[in-house]
């Protein structure tokens, strides 16, 4: 294998692995910048992994080629569903966010087979109509060297998610309303005395993430395992939260680090092909995502600093 | 004195409460998919309490959520949330399948002593690793534990296919490591329920007495309720986050000794993560952190995961059901602010009417 094909494999399926871990860790981004710890993204990846599954089967006759991508968005309408009962538990109801999230990630495994099962009879759906495949990117892939390198037989998600993290560092840090967002995460009560209405901007971040969310657990089922099954999302919610943490709370740090997490989950699959990785044990290249992990948050965690708010209920002043 | 009452009233109707409701919940759930909810908890509740088989095995399921409860609320009282509790019953299993294999021929106390306190050791320094990243670094032990079980996963698969045999199953366990109870086995017509049971039993006294009776039980839920006001009072906050936590891990492993001499007699590659670790966090969350509370949501847990096998052929409803109706159970315990508001809107009309008469 040459270098370009090499570095194209390697390239192509950290991208593959890494398009879920970007968008799900830009959802928590938009969550913990509203001051709501969402450890229940993993619940709700599980949720928008299994509508996408189902739309993907129910309607590939009628959209074809499309199916996939509006598969993502049947995702993140339900991530956004599911999203509702973390807000409605953490913001109205006062909840603890840990206990509220582990009741999404308690609730959803057990929600997405129990529907499974009421359709198809089976724990699993089966093989999906269409899945993602690999793409080239639209005229960047005419590049001499790095064109064949990054955007040829590559993930479209993951550009997507590249293009969504932009979005989202340009709504968070440019736009009134991520001036606002950012506000009720730091200090929901000056907040409020200038008239921002706090519940609404915590329930507009923990959707946010909601939608990322699902559209995450989309791609993990239509790109990645193509069914739905219990199996289908195991941690991706959580690391994608690492990623959101070591990315400092920032989308393009979010989306960088979720880029190298997906590098790391894909060697457990490529490692074989890369000279020097063959040679180790399969077991440290399928534990060295979650242990990357612990050491990278070891080693940040003096340097990135949570939303000042984050995980405290907030009370109206009367 | 009124007050005292009062809060004692709510620890118990909160509870409550919250499982009528988390039951009321998953009926609706089933009547919105056409389900008959009647039939389905029917099925439930006869299959476990007609037959002792069943009920021996809701108590012995019980018992192993009653280590695993316990665990993840000392941690929980001390202020942190120890997600890993699945790992570190993985970490314990491992250990105490492990020690029991190597050495056979040692007499059953020798072997039993060794094997649950390799478990023991085994759980604790897995949530210990933790305790200790968050008290020297600050690092979220929410993340930290939920890494550690993937970790756990992994490694314990490629231990059994590689170090313990070369298939998916180790073999089985001496009797020398055999936990079950004869006259208790007969009493429940060949159950798996073990002296697990009895362990339980006593660990919950001891875990009573730590907390309410002794100087570090003391130290664990000060530093819980306000880490600088203990800090400030002289406590060492590190030492405290890693003590709660070894002990946290300790008591998974425990219960991953437990499950795995007492219930398999062996160990087998994993899918996932084994859900009692999870559903220990909800015994806990449940029974409010309470040795007593946490028994007896066991039990009821215990009944629910046992009974959840006759749904699918009794009633015709996926034994799902089963784990929503325990995450709608958590749910209610977890908002249980709306329950508490209802309860004081009733308790004040109340007094109001008194006053008009």
């Amino acid at each position: 294998m040459n270098i370009v094909s090499l570095l194209q494999l390697i390239v192509s399926s950290s991208l593959v692995y890494a398009a879920p871990l970007i968008f799900t860790a830009l959802g928590g981004t938009f969550s913990e910048r509203s001051g709501v710890v969402n450890i229940g993204l993993e619940g709700i990846m599980v949720m928008g992994a299994f509508m996408s599954a189902i739309f993907n089967l129910m309607f590939y006759s009628t959209f074809g080629a499309m199916t996939p991508w509006l598969g993502l968005l049947a995702g993140g309408l339900i991530g956004i569903l599911f999203s509702l009962i973390h807000a409605v538990a953490t913001i109205n109801l006062r909840a603890d966010h840990i206990v509220s999230g582990t009741v999404i990630n308690l609730a959803a495994p057990a929600l997405a087979v129990f529907l499974t099962r009421a359709i198809y009879g089976a724990a699993q759906t089966g093989p999906l109509a269409r899945s993602f495949g690999f793409a080239d990117i639209f005229l960047l892939e005419k590049i001499p060297v790095i064109g064949p390198i990054f955007f040829q037989n590559t993930s479209g998600p993951a550009y997507l998610g590249i293009l969504t993290a932009v979005i989202a560092w340009v709504v968070l840090f440019k736009t009134r309303f991520g001036l606002r967002l950012r506000s009720v995460g730091e200090h929901p009560h000056a907040a409020e005395t200038l008239g921002i209405n706090v519940y609404l901007m915590k329930y507009a971040g923990v959707m946010i993430s909601g939608f990322l969310g699902g559209i995450g657990g989309a791609i993990q089922a239509q790109a990645i395992h193509n069914e739905f099954g219990i199996l289908t999302v195991a941690g991706q919610g959580f690391i994608a939260m690492a990623a959101m943490i070591f990315g400092k709370w920032n989308p393009l740090g979010a989306m960088a680090a979720a880029i190298f997490f997906g590098f790391a989950q894909s060697l457990a699959r490529i490692g074989n092909y890369i000279p020097i990785i063959q040679d180790i044990p399969g077991v440290w290249l399928q534990v060295l995502p979650y242990l990357l992990t612990i050491i990278i948050l070891v080693g940040v965690v003096g340097r990135s600093v949570a939303p000042k708010d984050l995980g405290n209920t907030f009370v109206k002043s009367k | 004195m009124q007050t005292t009452n009062q809060s004692r009233l709510n620890a118990l109707l909160i509870p409550t409460l919250s499982i009528l409701l988390g039951f009321i919940f998953g009926a609706l759930l089933m009547l919105l998919f056409g389900y008959n909810p009647i039939d389905a908890y029917e099925a439930m509740l006869m299959g476990v309490f007609n037959s002792p088989y069943f009920m021996g095995e809701a108590m012995r399921q019980a018992t192993v959520l009653t280590f695993t409860g316990l665990g993840f609320a000392i941690a929980f009282k001390a202020g942190f949330f120890n997600i890993g509790i699945a790992g570190q019953l993985l970490a314990g299993w491992v250990a105490a399948i492990w020690v029991a294999l190597s050495f056979p021929d040692l007499p059953r106390i020798v072997l039993l002593t060794l094997s649950i306190g390799a478990a023991i050791i085994a759980g604790a320094v897995w949530a210990g690793i933790a305790g200790a990243l968050r008290a020297y670094f600050g690092t979220s032990e929410v993340i930290v534990t939920i890494m550690l079980n993937y970790t756990a996963l992994h490694l314990t698969n490629y231990i059994i296919r590689n170090v313990l045999t070369t298939g998916n199953t180790t073999d089985r366990v001496g009797e020398n490591a055999d936990l079950s109870v004869g006259w208790l086995t007969e009493l429940t017509q060949g159950s798996r329920i073990n002296m697990g049971l009895f362990i339980a039993i006593i660990v919950v006294i001891l875990y009573w007495v730590f907390m309410t009776q002794m100087t570090a039980g003391f130290e664990v839920r000060a530093v819980g309720l306000n880490p600088d006001a203990s800090t400030y009072a002289g406590m060492s906050a590190e030492r405290n986050i890693i003590l709660s936590m070894l002990i946290s891990g300790g008591l998974a492993g425990l219960g991953g000794a437990v499950h795995g001499l007492g219930t398999f007699g062996n160990l087998f590659t994993q899918s996932g993560l084994p859900s009692l670790g999870f559903n220990g966090i909800a015994v806990a969350l449940l029974g409010l952190g309470n040795p007593i509370g946490i028994f007896f949501s066991s039990i009821l847990f215990g009944v629910l995961d046992v009974g959840a096998g006759f749904m699918p052929n009794r009633a015709g409803v996926p034994d799902e059901m089963a784990d929503i109706v325990i995450a709608a159970i958590i749910f209610f315990v977890g908002a249980n602010y709306i329950i508490r508001v209802a309860l004081d809107k009733m308790r004040s009309s109340k007094t109001a009417e008194k006053g008009g008469e």
